[in-house]
């Protein structure tokens, strides 16, 4: 076997070695979510079997139709969640958004005082769980007669997301040159119109994806959402999920189907707002 | 069509001093190149004078007209980046046309004169192409377009040829220039690239350290550069320069080596001042090899040892050892010399330079 044919070899072999550590690694991520789905098809008994029965013997989407079928006959108010959820996490994530572009972009083309401290501060908040919060959020909404209202969730997802979003959108802006907007300038816009044509339709691939992450961290949030929210009138899907538990029983199936009908609009959103989020935009501005 | 007046203009970051009160009047339709060492302050110059640099003190006036405050937009001009600075999310055409939507122009006015741009630098077949489908020398062009579609009253250059190759740089000078003379807007042209300066320019501004050391035609710049700054900067190879004093209308120097003093500056040295001397690589040659073999006015015939010849096909340059230092030479219709042979070379004073020590001004009167 000459030089060649053995560096072909191995360099298929290698490749082989990758796909299957690929594999594993989807597999691993993705059978949570493929268990999710199993299990909000099939009956209980089967849910909880051991050892566990990998290929279902009896799908049925019982906990679908009983999920929406009302209160009373096995259903929640899952319409109402999913307007919750909805109402909370796209407002929350527009503000977030928004606060984020003016934010990052000042921390990217301006210096000011303290800016390096600012920034740190932002990014500590991060540090402190949100389960820690939930328990003076609570009494601080009480108060003030916010709990248990959308204003109030989105009051706290905003707080919640706005250091992630400055500094995801700072990154982005950065990557701008600076001289694209000021030669916008000279070609005879002012400040406000050389960002919003040239330097916001470059970040806008980053400002998407800050948008993406906040969106669903709203959307999945439990720990503030549960503790802040008691009724039907402003619990979010995730605190919804709760309602599957009763006192000595958990009704794993219709759980599940929540969870299922939780993932697809976020899923879908994803998919869609990725597509955009095509990099490289900016190559070519300068040399290189 | 305008003027371009810079009075004690100033620029400061904080206590930090960048430019330092620099007067300059550029007339209309001149093309001015304002060249210096890296950090000089060129590009700060320019800026202020674009608008996108804040003064710090003086003022400047385009066209007659104070412009000190005004944003970038309201001052006519237009700027061609080191960058490039093309919009990457544009075509080409769009890229040419953006000046005029914002402004507001008609379609087929903006047609029409993003065509008859695009016809003057030869970019009809990469309209439709963004700036990342383009080469260096495009993308230089393309810029040069969104420059000339404004009708500006003045263009700003801003190192526009440093980040293409040697051979596109050179094609570039050639376009910039035609450019200039087809256009006929003033032009303020930043560089640190002395041939640039040279070659394109009617006057050059040497800058240094945020002043201005010189301002002349480039003849004048070459042929009498006021200070030991502009002596060493303008010219390739540059200027032999070396210290001495003076001793009884002779140059001694650091080695003991003697020359007489050029007679040009008899009356402005006495015994004693240190003085710099400097001759030009083209007024030094071996014998019966210079520009001035035919008869110059004051030539001094001495015998150094070569260390190194340079070929270069119609001419070699050829260092000698002199001052314990090398001295570069220029020989015209070259022959073999061989290194640490020692030769009779030419030295034409009449084009020598002196320079006083302390203060770096020509002691030419
Ligand atoms: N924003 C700034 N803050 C402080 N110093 C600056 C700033 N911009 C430029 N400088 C300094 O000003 C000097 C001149 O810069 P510049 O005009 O860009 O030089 P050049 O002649 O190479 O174009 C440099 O020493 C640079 O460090
Ligand atoms: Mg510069």
């Amino acid at each position: 076997m000459d030089e060649n044919s053995a560096a072909r070899l191995k360099r298929r072999l290698t490749g082989i070695v990758y796909r299957i550590g690929l594999f594993l690694a989807m597999l691993t991520i993705c059978l949570p979510g493929l268990w999710i789905v199993l299990s909000s098809l099939r009956p209980t008994v089967e849910i909880m079997a051991k050892p566990p029965v990998w290929i279902p013997q009896d799908i049925s989407f019982d906990a679908y139709v009983a999920m929406f079928s009302g209160i009373g006959k096995g259903g929640i108010p899952v319409i109402e969640y999913f307007r919750n959820s909805l109402i909370i996490s796209v407002t929350s994530t527009v503000i977030a958004v928004a606060i984020g572009m003016a934010g990052g972009y000042a921390f990217a083309r301006y210096r000011f005082r303290g800016k390096s401290s600012v920034f740190l501060g932002l990014m500590l908040t991060r540090t402190v769980p949100g389960i820690a919060l939930s328990l003076p959020l609570f009494f601080l909404y009480v108060r003030l007669g916010i709990i248990d209202t959308h204003f109030g969730l989105i009051l706290a997802y905003v707080a919640l997301n706005v250091p992630f979003t400055i500094w995801l959108i700072d990154g982005f802006f950065r990557q701008v040159p600076k001289d694209l907007a000021e030669a916008a300038q000279i070609d005879g816009c002012t400040r406000w119109q050389a960002f919003w044509q040239v330097e916001f339709p470059l970040a806008g691939p980053g400002i998407a994806s800050a948008a993406i992450f906040a969106f669903l961290t709203c959307w999945n949030e439990f720990a503030l959402a549960s503790q802040l929210t008691r009724s039907v009138s402003a619990k979010t899907l995730p605190v919804g999920l709760l309602d599957y538990t009763a006192e000595f029983t958990i009704d794993w199936r219709g759980m599940c189907a929540l969870a299922v009908v939780m993932i697809i609009p976020a899923l879908t959103l994803t998919y869609i707002v990725q597509k955009h989020l095509v990099g490289g935009l900016t190559s070519g501005a300068v040399k290189g | 069509m305008a003027t371009v007046s810079l009075k004690k203009l100033t620029k400061r970051y904080g206590n930090v001093g960048i430019v330092h009160g620099i007067d300059l009047d550029i007339t209309d339709r001149e093309f001015i190149a304002l060249v210096g060492p890296s950090g000089c302050g060129k590009s700060t110059t320019l800026r202020m004078i674009a608008g996108l640099e804040e003064i710090s003190a003086g003022s400047i006036e385009i066209g007659g007209r104070v412009v000190n405050d005004l944003p970038p937009r309201s001052r006519n001009i237009s700027m061609v980046f080191q960058s490039y600075a093309l919009y990457p999310h544009m075509t080409v055409r769009e890229n040419l046309g953006f000046s005029l939507k914002i402004a507001g122009v008609a379609k087929e006015d903006m047609d029409r004169r993003v065509a008859e741009a695009s016809a003057i630098l030869g970019l009809d077949a990469l309209l439709d192409r963004r700036p990342s489908q383009l080469s260096g020398g495009q993308r230089q062009r393309v810029a040069m377009g969104r420059a000339i579609v404004r009708d500006p009253d003045v263009f700003l250059f801003d190192e526009p040829l440093s980040n293409l190759d040697a051979k596109l740089r050179t094609q570039m000078r050639t376009e910039i220039k035609k450019l200039h003379a087809k256009v006929q807007s003033t032009v303020i042209y930043v560089t640190h690239d002395q041939v640039e300066a040279m070659t394109l320019a009617d006057r050059i501004v040497i800058m240094r350290d945020g002043h201005i050391e010189q301002v002349g035609t480039p003849e004048e710049v070459f042929r009498r550069p006021s200070t030991r700054f502009v002596a060493g900067f303008i010219g390739s190879p540059p200027m032999n320069l070396h210290e001495a004093t003076i001793d009884n209308g002779q140059l001694v120097f650091a080695s003991g080596e003697k020359l007489p003093l050029p007679g040009q500056f008899k009356a402005n040295v006495t015994t004693g001042d240190r003085v710099v001397f400097g001759l030009r690589p083209d007024d030094i040659y071996p014998t019966g090899h210079g520009i001035s073999s035919g008869g110059a006015a004051d030539v001094h015939q001495i015998e150094l040892p070569i260390t190194v010849t340079e070929p270069l096909g119609n001419e070699t340059l050829v260092f000698v050892e002199f001052n314990g230092s090398d001295w570069v030479s220029r020989m015209l219709n070259p022959k073999p010399l061989k290194s640490g042979e020692r030769v009779a070379m030419s030295l034409d004073l009449s084009q020598a330079h002196l320079f006083a020590t302390d203060t770096g001004k020509t002691l030419r009167s």
